[in-house]
């Protein structure tokens, strides 16, 4: 669903991203990994349609998101760092409004919303404006955004964060489940949710992949792995791949 | 087609709404009405000039429009920029173009409702003496046109930067220069040192001296070619600027 190939961002005299390839099929739940400032949101920018890439292309569900971006982004449900909404629309508003932009009308536009707000549990604010909301709702009010016309490719920068415990369980449960049936990137800092949601993992410094595989491939405990691998300045450069021997 | 003036009408009628459930609408039009009012009835000498015409009204609209169009107009990308939603919005299946011209329009529509509301001198002028309605019709589009050309200005200026206040004063000093260039005291001082031509030339870019013909009950393709001229290189600029992202 997802084809990444050879992709390249550079700010200034600055390459944030670095020559990164790979593909998430249908099924998949990609774990995107790195520490702040890897490249993460950047190429996840990238494959949104946001950010043009300076090299390399990305498709998704075989069309060129710089050729054909329309038809790209409308397979694409997409759930920002920063979970961006409008302060000023209540949470039923803005879904409405999300949903009216992904071509939804009429009793297709209710229904959607209503399956997005049931999988966010947003039901109890759904009238409530979004900037009266606390942190943790208006994260689901815009992860709601994302999945509101029930997506092929989900992107999801950071979806667990600023979440307590149980929404952080929720979300995870959720991204899982969801996974049976799309191609998910997902990014977090948080190592457990590699385990907890991913069926592979990617983790990449410096806009470069380091380590690629599924969680137990990558090998244990993760947080060392994740530490050796991008922590140190001299840390190997030339490892594309980990496998386990 | 059908789904893009789908789309354009979508952004329109969130941003039209979003004018109405925040406090600018009605601060705007209030300060709006009161403004004109006191021109036109005191500084403008409504009843003393002894005509029933709108010159006295219209003849503001330059300078009331100079700071009020830029405080309508400023938070229109800034706000998006600065509140991350650009992000969200720009990742939807929507081109640049649609979210920019259903921006522009909604904000022109809530000028166009704040000029319809001035109707009441209409009717002070009708019932005091018999003026010439076409005259008067002319003198609102003019107006109209000449609300778009800096609204136009203030959506590129705040395309530019996610700060309102920069928007704002950046807005000012373009619709400033845009009346200087043709405003009498000042055209008839240059005609001290530079040609005639020169100051015409000068002159031709001024919003004053095409929004006079309208005043007069002139309706001049010229005219309305150059307000949307300045609207459509306004857009235009908007849409290189949304590319810095």
């Amino acid at each position: 669903m997802i084809r990444i190939d050879n992709l390249v961002k550079t700010f200034g005299a600055k390459r944030a991203v670095d020559g990164l390839s790979f593909e998430v099929q249908r099924g998949e739940v990609l774990g995107f990994l790195g520490p702040n400032g890897a490249g993460k949101s950047t190429t996840m920018r990238m494959i949104t349609g946001y950010f043009p890439p300076t090299g390399g292309t990305v498709s998704v569900g075989g069309h060129d998101v710089v050729e054909a971006p329309l038809e790209a982004k409308r397979l694409i449900g997409y759930l920002p760092e920063a979970a961006p909404s409008y302060p000023d629309m209540t949470v039923q508003g803005f879904l409405s409004f999300a949903a009216e932009l992904r071509g939804l009308d009429g009793g297709a536009r209710k229904r959607a919303i209503g399956r997005a707000v049931e999988q966010c549990f947003l039901s109890s604010v759904l009238h409530q404006s979004i900037d009266t909301l606390s942190k943790g709702y208006k994260h689901r009010t815009c992860l709601a955004q994302a999945l509101i016309h029930d997506p092929e490719v989900l992107i999801l920068d950071e979806p667990t964060d600023g979440l307590d415990p149980n929404q952080k369980h929720e979300v995870r449960n959720l991204i899982r489940e969801l996974g049976k049936t799309k191609a998910i990137i997902f990014s977090t800092h948080i190592l457990e949710e590699v385990d907890a949601a991913c069926s592979r993992a990617i983790i990449i410094d410096r806009g470069r992949i380091v380590a690629s595989g599924t969680p137990d491939e990558l090998g244990r405990p993760l947080d060392e792995v994740f530490r050796r691998l991008t922590l140190s300045d001299t840390a190997p450069r030339a490892v594309p791949t980990v496998k386990r021997p | 087609m059908n789904s893009a003036l789908h789309t354009i009408r979508t952004i329109a009628k969130r941003e039209l709404v979003s004018y109405f459930t925040s406090p600018v609408a009605y601060v705007f039009l209030v300060i709006f009405l009161l403004l004109t009012g006191f021109l036109t009835f005191t500084a403008g000498a409504f009843f003393e000039r002894g005509e029933a015409s709108l010159g006295a009204f219209f003849g503001w609209h330059p300078w009331v429009y100079l700071v009020l169009v830029p405080a309508a107009g400023m938070r229109l990308w800034s706000e998006e920029r600065r509140a991350g939603t650009l992000e969200l919005l720009l990742t939807m299946p929507v081109t640049a173009w649609q979210a920019i011209l259903g921006k522009f329009l909604a904000s022109w529509a809530f000028l166009a409702i704040a000029l319809a509301l001035t109707f009441p001198v209409v009717v002070t002028a009708n019932v005091l003496g018999d003026p010439d309605n076409g005259t008067i019709f002319a003198g609102y589009l003019g107006s109209l046109f000449l609300a778009g050309a800096y609204l136009a200005i203030t959506c590129m200026t705040s395309a530019l930067t996610r700060n309102q206040v920069v928007a704002f004063i950046l807005s000012v000093v373009i619709c400033l220069f845009l009346i200087l260039a043709g405003f009498s005291p000042v055209t008839d001082l240059l005609v001290r040192w530079a040609s005639p031509a020169f100051v015409d030339t000068v002159a031709a870019f001024s919003v004053v001296t095409h929004f006079d013909g309208f005043q007069k009950g002139v309706i001049d393709t010229r005219d309305l070619f150059f307000f949307l001229s300045v609207i459509g290189f306004s857009l235009f600029a908007t849409g290189l600027a949304l590319r810095n992202r």
